[in-house]
Formats: structure tokens, sequence, C-alpha cells
């Protein structure tokens, strides 16, 4: 193939990518988006083989067989995982880009030898450092997701102390590498990002996660970018540094809709405190309702509504939901979910489960136009969320959620929990809300405690 | 290429980047970043193209990996955000 044409198509395979980006930003186009990306990846790979700088392949049998078996690794993982798993595996993708990325950086470095100028070896750094860090990132972050390790943010005695030392290292040894060259200092600055790249994540409270897995997702995307220079390819370049920066611009956003400063997310490792947790709490009395006591409250009502959260995706139960709201509408009650955006595990995970079960539009109500409605609600039904209801998050300063804009359920005339044991949260603290007279308990899996629900209504 | 060139192509996709995305809702928050995932999932064309120039063992071996890694990137991650925006089909419309 000539120069010219394998550079035409390579500019084809990035507008695609433009496109494919812009797509998935609006509901109507996002599926069509996506495919347009995947189909101009596939071109991209089928192309690059024809590439005319290169005088002889090697190694193709090999590289066709790495490829079959990454194909029949990743397509039954993302086909097969349930909802709930999504965003872990989105990180744990992720991670394996960055990890890609950064061995492509460094068999350049080796390939390159002596031969290699001071601007490439500088960018063979930035994506050995930066690749390292989103892989072990990553794995950390799929392992708090995945419910692995602790949710909780893990501060230890001169944390951040070690964490600096850590980053230091590893900047000092990039220095190294760019002024001598050489296999071990490179070796070394990639153990030092991989430790980096755990330390980093390790602090980060549940609730900010995503927000991380997005920046170690901008990231991975800059050092696709940094790799495409060495490499000497326009599209790595164009790709990556889209992905950077949309990534950059949607970290953002994510932060804004959670009510995070993304410098306080990023840099509550150096600053994290281990929390002082409320005694008091733990030995007040609740009160627990019968799943007759709540088809009863919510028989009764003129307006309710639907809290849905991470429970009831782990349940499973957003078709049982829909089942005990559609009886609820059948009788005159006006019933609307209230979405929080970051309900669940990941912004529009909630809309995305319900949608599934086919819950009409109109009635997932968004969080600024939810809350003024709370007062003229007679009963809030809580299902499998925690953290976005938790009234910490105004009236407790420390806490790991304060300041993120909460659904004011408190408002309304009662408000009922669904919940499968009095445990915390993802982000690991005390709900009061639990304890107000107002409040009724029905404790067990969301969807069978909804089911009974579903069927004491039935004989009402 | 000369320097001027990639410094020029780079500080476009920046723009590029922050403008295709500067209005997106939350509902889509997640599938916008499972597909950018996706698309850096584009490091596969860079592992192949270090795969078919290594002729030593080591740059071999760690190509190869890349090119495995990458392609779990690559199709994986365009699998999973369809599999995420599958579920909106049928729904007309969207948040505003």
């Amino acid at each position: 193939m000539s120069k010219n044409l394998y550079d035409l198509l390579g500019l084809l395979v990035a507008v695609s990518f433009i496109l494919a980006l812009k797509g998935l930003s609006s509901p109507k186009s996002a599926r069509r988006g996506n495919l347009i990306g995947a189909t101009g990846a596939g071109l991209a790979t089928i192309l690059v083989f024809t590439d005319p700088a290169v005088a002889k392949i090697h190694n193709l049998a090999l590289i066709l067989i790495a490829i079959a078996i990454g194909v029949l690794a990743g397509v039954p993982a993302a086909r097969k995982i349930k909802m709930t798993s999504m965003p872990q595996l989105v990180a744990l993708f992720n991670g394996v880009g960055g990890g890609a990325a950064a061995l492509v950086a460094i068999v350049e470095y080796l390939n390159l030898g002596s031969e290699a100028s001071v601007a490439e070896i500088v960018a063979t750094v930035f994506t050995v450092v930066v690749g390292c860090t989103s892989f072990s990132g990553s794995v950390i972050t799929f392992l708090k997701l995945q419910e692995l390790m602790t949710t909780r943010p893990v501060v230890f005695p001169g944390g951040r102390f070690v964490i600096a030392a850590t980053l230091a290292g590893a900047l000092a040894t990039a220095g190294w590498t760019i002024a001598s060259g050489g296999n071990t200092p490179l070796l070394v600055m990639a153990v030092l990002s991989l430790l980096f790249g755990v330390l980093f994540v390790l602090p980060v409270g549940g609730a900010d996660v995503p927000i991380v897995i997005s920046l170690l997702n901008a990231f991975t995307g800059l050092t696709v970018a940094a790799s495409g220079y060495v490499l000497q390819s326009t599209l790595l370049i164009v790709a990556g540094t889209l992905v950077g920066a949309s990534g950059t611009i949607l970290t953002r956003l994510m932060a804004e809709a959670m009510g995070r400063s993304l410098f306080g997310t990023l840099f509550g490792a150096f600053t994290a405190k281990p929390q002082a947790v409320s005694g008091v709490a733990e030995d007040r009395p609740v009160k627990s309702g019968s799943p007759e006591d709540v088809a009863i409250l919510l028989n009764y009502a003129q307006r309710v509504v639907i809290v849905p959260g991470f429970g009831l995706a782990v349940a499973q139960a957003q078709h049982t939901i829909r089942e005990m709201a559609d009886l609820l509408a059948a009788r005159g009650i006006d019933v609307a979910y209230g979405i929080h955006p970051v309900a669940g595990r990941m912004p529009g995970h909630m809309n995305v489960l319900l949608a599934e079960a086919n819950v009409p539009y109109e009635q997932l109500v968004e969080m600024d136009e939810i809350n003024p409605t709370f007062p003229q609600t007679d009963v809030v039904l809580v299902v499998g969320a925690n953290d976005v209801v938790n009234p910490a998050a105004k009236t407790t300063p420390g806490a790991p959620i304060y300041g993120m804009p909460i659904l004011e359920v408190g408002s309304a005339g009662n408000v009922i929990f669904l919940k499968r044991s009095m445990r915390p949260g993802f982000a690991g603290i005390e709900n009061e809300l639990l304890y107000d007279p107002k409040t009724t308990l029905l404790f067990g899996d969301a969807k069978e405690s909804l089911t009974k629900v579903v069927s004491a209504l039935k004989n009402l | 290429m000369s320097s001027l060139a990639i410094l020029t192509i780079f500080v476009l996709s920046v723009f590029v980047g922050f403008e295709v995305v500067s209005k997106v809702s939350t509902t889509l928050h997640t599938p916008l970043m499972s597909g950018a995932n996706a698309i850096h999932g584009i490091i596969l064309v860079g592992a192949i193209m270090v795969a078919m120039k290594s002729d030593s063992t080591l740059g071999t071996v760690l190509s190869i990996i890349a090119v495995f890694l990458a392609t779990i990137n690559m199709v994986g991650g365009f699998v999973v955000t369809d599999r995420m925006l599958e579920m909106f089909k049928g729904k007309k419309g969207g948040s505003k």
C-alpha cells in the first residue's frame, strides 16, 4: 500500500474516533457512535499490517494468536458481566490498556537503544511512568469495586510521606533514565511507578472511585499519545490525545455531579486522616417493619418516590420494583423514581438498570428536579441506597461524602429503607436517617423484600 | 514528521477532545467513559507495530503481551460499551 493511501486511511480512523466520542455524548446517537468507533478501530488493526514503513513482518503468527486469545478473553468477559460489575470491568480494561502502552514504550526503547533522541526518551519515560501508574491504580480500583478489598480509604501513618517519596523516586529515576539511558533505570522507574499507582488509589474512598477510574482513563489516553510520538504514528497521537482531553473534561464533569472538588479527590491521598466514626450510633434503636407494614404505608400514600441504589442492582430487583410501581400507579398513586447522579457505582448506573426493566423514562426524575418535591411526598422508598440520601453529606464536615449533593428524602412524610443489614454504605459512614422516628426499615435482599411487598399489596 | 507538525496535531486534538464531550448528561457519563476507554485500545496498533519490528526474544515476548492486553482493552471495551447502550434501546430521547 502506498504511504499516502495508508496515511489517508489513518485519517479516516481518527475521524471515526471523533465521531464516536461525539455520538456517545447524546443518548440518541450513542450506540451508533460506539459502532463507528469500533469499526474505525477494527480498520486500523487490519491496516497496520500493511504499514509501508515495515519492510519485513516479524512474529506474524504470534501476533495473530495473541489477538485471538485477547478476543477470547475480552469478549466473553464483556458479554457475560453482570450490570452491577460493569464499572470494575471498565477499570480493568483501562488498566490493561495502560499496561500495554507501557510495554510498547519499553520495547521501542529497547529497539532504539542508543539511537533514541532525547525527545523520544522523554516520551518513552512519560509513557512508562503514567502507563504503569494507570495499570496498578486500575487494578486497585478493580479490587475495591469487586469488594475483594476494603472499600474504605486505606490510610496508614505517614502514608502521605511514603506516597510523596515514591512519586519523587519515580520522577528521579525518570531523570536518571533520560540522562544516562540504559535498562536498569527504566526498570527501577517502572517498579516505582507501579507502586505509586497502588499508593495513589489506596486512600481514595469508595464513593470517589468512579472519578479515579475516569482520571486513569484520561491518563492512559495520554500515554497512548506519547507512545504514538515515539512510534511516529499520527493516529495514536490523535486518538490518545482525544481520550486524554475528553477524559479530563469527563472527570471534571463527574466530580461536579458528585459535588466533589477534583483537587480534593486526587490529593485526598496527601491530606486524608483516619475518620472519626461517631461511636454512639451503633446501639440506638431502629424501627423495623414487616412487608405488610410497608405495603400499607405505600397503599395509602398519594405520592411515592422510589430511590434506587446499588442494592437494587445487586439483587437484580429492577423488574420487581417496576411491578410494584405499576401496581401503585394503577391505584392512582403518583409514582416517581428519584435518581441521584451517582447512585450505584457509577454515574448513570440506575438509569441503565431501570431502562432494562422498561421503566417509563418520564418517571425517572433527576436530583435537582425531585428534591423540591419531597415535602409533598408521603412515602420515600429507598431501595439499597445509602450514601446518596445520607444527611451527613450536609451536616458532618469531615465525613468522606461531605459536600456531595444528596436526595433530601428526610423532608418526606415517611421513609422506608430496604436494606440487607445495618452495614453502612459504600463510603463507610453511618446514616443518621436510619434512626429517624419516621423511618421504617425492612431488612433483607431487595428482590425478596419487594416480592413480599408486592404480594402484600395485592392482598390489600 | 517535524516536531512542530506533531505539536500542531496534539494541540488541535486537545481542543477537539474538549469540545466533543463538553455537553453530556450524567446519564451518559459511564458509557462515554467506557467508549473513550475502548478508543485508547488503539494502542493495539502500536503494539502490533513494535511486535512486527521485534527480532529479539525479550522484545518479542513483551510486545506480544502488549498485543494481548491491548486487544482485551479494545475489543472488550467496545463490546461492554455496546452492552451498556443496549439498555437504552427503544427509549426515545434522553435527558436534556
